[in-house]
């Protein structure tokens, strides 16, 4: 099922404000989640294990360390997911 | 013709002893050659300081403590005890076993004695066997003793583990009861990640080599994917133990303490918010003063907290071990009596 990029988007806001307590106003497409969101590789584990449960997708340990950005982690769901 | 065997009986921890390394070694001594600081460790892991053994104690010495700690508060002598049990991944030798060596300073050297390798997940590997054992018949009273020199096999250089490991030594008594003081075991393996934890390389390297040294092959210190870690423990272990609290018919409400391996706060906190453990249960922190120990962490932390509320005393505990394998056991237990 073909997922839209702005539901995406604010479902992964809700997952990153409810894990790591940042407003999801801030979480935008091009925001670093280390050095912007300030999320930990931990909370960023936290945050794929929410988003598959979310989405319904398959976001292996290997692929973690490349999703660099928000828009990264977006577009991986999307592609996933298709 | 029949074979005769005992009838099933019960089994329970009688007593819990520790020994912890006599030097404290806080964040502070270790952050400059790691490029690290304080802050970063205690958010990552909890940890504010470990315990570093010295060359005097070693797996043997700090056994043979705990061992004896957990003896005399059961009011027994290692002439009661016919089995021993020893968890560990770091001791030097590759045979005999530190077992052997260990019931031959505690002066029962005609035990049964063995030493199994289930990494951080052995104490509780120990303890499943060695309630089986007792409820069998096959033993009467066992020694299940977890230690760790881990300090041994730790880069102190490596940015991602040096701050983590530690050294101790716990040892709980397991004998008869009359009624079931140790709950069915939830075990097995992951085995398919088995990479996620590793000590390289074998030390058939060196003789393969003999002029290449540590300096150029390297030592078999622990490396781990932290993030894989975090996610299996978390979210497949903590599924463990609602298998033990189910297999032992023991609701969350029903239990006065968690006592995890100590392998970071971080996941130790998670696993409590995955299992939905009520804010009663008191839960086991004491890898933040005493790092990591591997197989030793669990009774360590047992020890500990009893003395810290000696109302835990006879309570229900939800144990649960996990670690390089990937491996896991967990159970629920009746924490030892007041000794």
């Amino acid at each position: 099922m073909a997922l839209a990029q702005a539901d995406v988007l604010a479902g992964l806001q809700e997952i990153v404000e409810e894990v790591a307590g940042i407003p999801a106003a801030s979480i935008e497409m091009d925001k670093n989640f280390t050095e912007d969101l300030e999320v930990d590789s931990l909370s960023m584990v936290e945050v794929v294990v929410a988003a598959e449960e979310r989405f319904g997708v398959k976001i292996p340990d290997e692929a973690v360390t490349d999703l660099v950005t928000v828009g990264d982690a977006v577009n991986f769901i999307i592609n996933a997911a298709k | 013709m029949s074979i005769s065997v005992p009838t099933m009986g019960n089994s329970a921890i009688l007593s819990v002893g520790s020994y912890r390394p006599k030097r404290l070694v806080p964040n502070s001594e270790i952050v400059d050659r790691i490029d690290s600081n304080d802050e970063w460790i205690q958010q990552r892991t909890g940890i504010q300081s470990r315990r570093i053994a010295a060359d005097d104690e070693t797996v043997i010495t700090m056994a043979q403590a705990a061992c004896e700690s957990a003896l005399k508060r059961a009011t027994l002598t290692m002439s009661d005890i016919d089995t021993l049990i020893l968890a560990t991944i770091s001791y030097p030798y590759q045979a005999p076993s530190a077992a052997t060596e260990l019931i031959n300073v505690l002066g029962n050297p005609k035990a049964a004695a063995f030493d199994i390798s289930a990494a951080c997940a052995g104490f509780c590997y120990g303890v499943a066997m060695a309630s089986d054992l007792v409820r069998a018949g096959t033993s009467k009273n066992v020694l299940v003793v977890g230690v760790e020199k881990l300090s041994d096999y730790t880069d102190p250089n490596d940015r991602a583990t040096a701050f983590i490991f530690a050294d101790g030594a716990g040892a709980v008594v397991i004998g008869r009861s009359d009624h079931a003081g140790i709950g069915p075991v939830a075990w097995g393996s992951d085995a398919d990640s088995r990479d996620a934890i590793l000590l390289n390389p074998p030390y058939t390297d060196f003789k393969k080599s003999p002029t290449r040294g540590v300096a150029d092959l390297g030592w078999p210190n622990i490396s781990q994917q932290g993030q894989a870690v975090y996610r299996w423990a978390v979210f497949t272990v903590s599924k463990v133990g609602l298998r033990a609290l189910e297999a032992a018919g023991v609701s969350v409400d029903e239990l006065g303490a968690f006592i995890p391996h100590q392998a970071n706060m971080r996941i130790i906190e998670s696993m409590a918010k995955e299992i939905k453990l009520p804010s009663s249960v008191v839960i086991a922190d004491d890898i933040r003063v005493n790092g990591n120990t591997s197989a030793a962490s669990i009774p360590l932390a047992m020890d500990v907290l009893l003395q810290a509320h000696p109302e835990l005393h006879g309570e229900l505990a939800l144990l649960i071990g996990y670690g390089a394998g990937l491996v896991y056991a967990g159970q629920v237990v009746q924490l030892p009596p007041a000794p």
